[in-house]
């Protein structure tokens, strides 16, 4: 399977330098051809098993787990999330709900998941399940709920968040996701501050990355950002990194939810 | 005497609704500072103080621009801070400038202590015309020199876009308060030598840049 996805990578690589079509169209080619077998389908099938499975010290499965639609409701969560939660009273990303129901239902510790290092032990399960339940609402348009007051606080923090400022280079997340039109290197990047679209941005995540083999959830994706703005570390689950989900996800009202993409 | 209830009624909506308003701007603003210092840990080189925001990185955190008496403060500040290189040499090498243009690491948490760091310059810009994995968050800096008449680097009529160049590569903030480019002299990121070699890369007649 990876040494068909890096043929055809390289491929749409050759096309690219011939072509020049920009980023976003050779990746369109791509996932055209890879429409059959995106290997996120390998990741929700786990994320599936995992959802079923009785596991951790309290022997139980997450199917009675409460995304937000009720107990055991994973179609059309995801492009609800995050929104408040009573029980928690918090509100929530699909991660940290995950991480919550992980706790209660089957008695995992959540600040161990939340300090194991992405793509290893409950944080690669965590990456399934966030396949499993995405692929669910797949098609479907990003409708984050803003009827709780604190949904709204978080919407105003998250863009604080969004245009802050700091480390060594000045950079926030507009300094990349700002404005219309921009790349880095070919990279394009979509403009968050507003609805960029079916299925680019928040709508996209969590994706398959070709270049790493791996499924990366939205924490992941954030995190790697947050490297790459040279800032300390963004804490799995943080509020920071939820207030970003709710503003994203509401800017991205009425675009199509395409998750598990496939990306470079 | 019966409309009371109804003005009651009113006041206890108006009531309920403000309690469940979002804070005030300024309260949101304290509890986005509150949430990033607990939202984020040290890792590697990449420590807290990261998030001390001095004047420039503060006012230049909204979609909104800061009022133009703190953009000049903040302009005027970079102005002052620029460490003018020794011995008046502006000039490197525009090859080991290419080397450093290309070299997008540097400062991450996954970069070892004392790395010496990249210039990040194509992530954004434009610069040698065969290079075509560029970026453009910034403008275009292909042909620099020569769009801007600079023949002869030593000769005094070179002198002002000379200075600029170095000081916009310096702290970017001195020429526009909230520009996003980072201040690579200011903050650390770059040496007086890697500075002379982006300036040579970008002004020197022989430079690709500027064929």
């Amino acid at each position: 399977m990876r040494r068909l996805i890096v043929g055809a990578m390289a491929l749409a690589c050759v096309q690219l330098v011939h072509a020049q079509p920009t980023t976003a169209e050779g990746i369109a080619r791509y996932r055209e051809m890879l429409a059959d077998g995106n290997p996120a389908d390998l990741f929700e099938a786990k994320g599936e098993g995992l959802w079923k499975q009785k596991r951790g010290p309290k022997v139980a499965s997450l199917e009675q787990c409460d995304l937000g639609k009720g107990r055991g409701v994973v179609k059309g969560a995801f492009v609800e999330l995050p929104r408040w939660f009573a029980d928690t009273q918090r509100v929530q990303d699909l991660e940290s709900r995950l991480l919550t129901c992980m706790e209660t239902l089957q008695g995992l510790d959540p600040t161990v998941i939340a300090a194991t290092p992405f793509g290893r032990g409950e944080q690669a399960n965590m990456e399934a399940l966030a396949a499993y339940v995405s692929a669910a609402s797949r098609g479907q348009k990003m409708s984050l709920p803003q009827g709780h007051t604190k949904e709204r606080e978080m919407f105003e923090l998250g863009k604080r968040v969004f245009f802050f400022r700091g480390g060594p280079y000045d950079f926030s997340c507009a300094s990349c996701h700002g404005e219309a039109g921009k790349r880095i290197r070919l990279q394009d990047l979509p403009e968050l501050t507003k609805n960029p679209g079916d299925g680019i941005g928040f709508a996209a995540w969590p994706a398959y990355r070709v270049s790493s083999g791996e499924m990366w959830s939205m924490q992941r994706r954030l995190n790697d950002c947050y490297r790459q703005q040279r800032f300390p570390f963004p804490g799995f689950a943080s509020d920071a990194t939820i207030a970003l989900g709710v503003y994203m996800g509401v800017n991205a009202k009425g675009a199509e939810s395409i998750a598990p993409a496939i990306k470079r | 005497m019966t409309h009371t209830p109804r003005i009651a009624l009113a006041a206890a909506a108006l009531l309920v609704s403000g309690c469940a308003s979002t804070p005030a701007p300024a309260e949101l603003d304290r509890l986005t500072l509150e949430m990033m210092k607990a939202s984020f840990r040290e890792q590697g080189i990449a420590k807290l103080d990261r998030l001390q925001q001095d004047l420039g990185q503060a006012a230049c955190s909204s979609d909104k621009p800061p009022a133009e008496a703190v953009a000049k403060e903040i302009e005027a500040t970079a102005l002052a801070s620029i460490k003018w290189p020794e011995g008046g040499r502006y000039l490197g090498d525009w090859r080991a400038g290419e080397t450093l243009a290309q070299n997008g690491r540097g400062m991450t948490w996954t970069d070892a202590p004392g790395a010496p760091s990249g210039g990040n310059c194509y992530n954004c810009h434009q610069i040698s015309k065969s290079e075509i994995s560029y970026g453009t968050i910034g403008p275009s800096l292909y042909n620099y020199g020569k769009l801007r008449g600079v023949k002869d680097v030593a000769a005094p009529e070179s002198a002002a876009i000379v200075q600029y160049t170095w000081g916009k590569i310096y702290n970017s903030k001195a020429y526009n308060a909230c520009s996003g480019m980072p201040r690579f002299g200011h903050a650390g990121v770059l040496t007086q030598t890697q500075m002379r070699d982006l300036m040579a890369l970008l002004l020197d007649p022989a430079s690709p840049v500027n064929q």
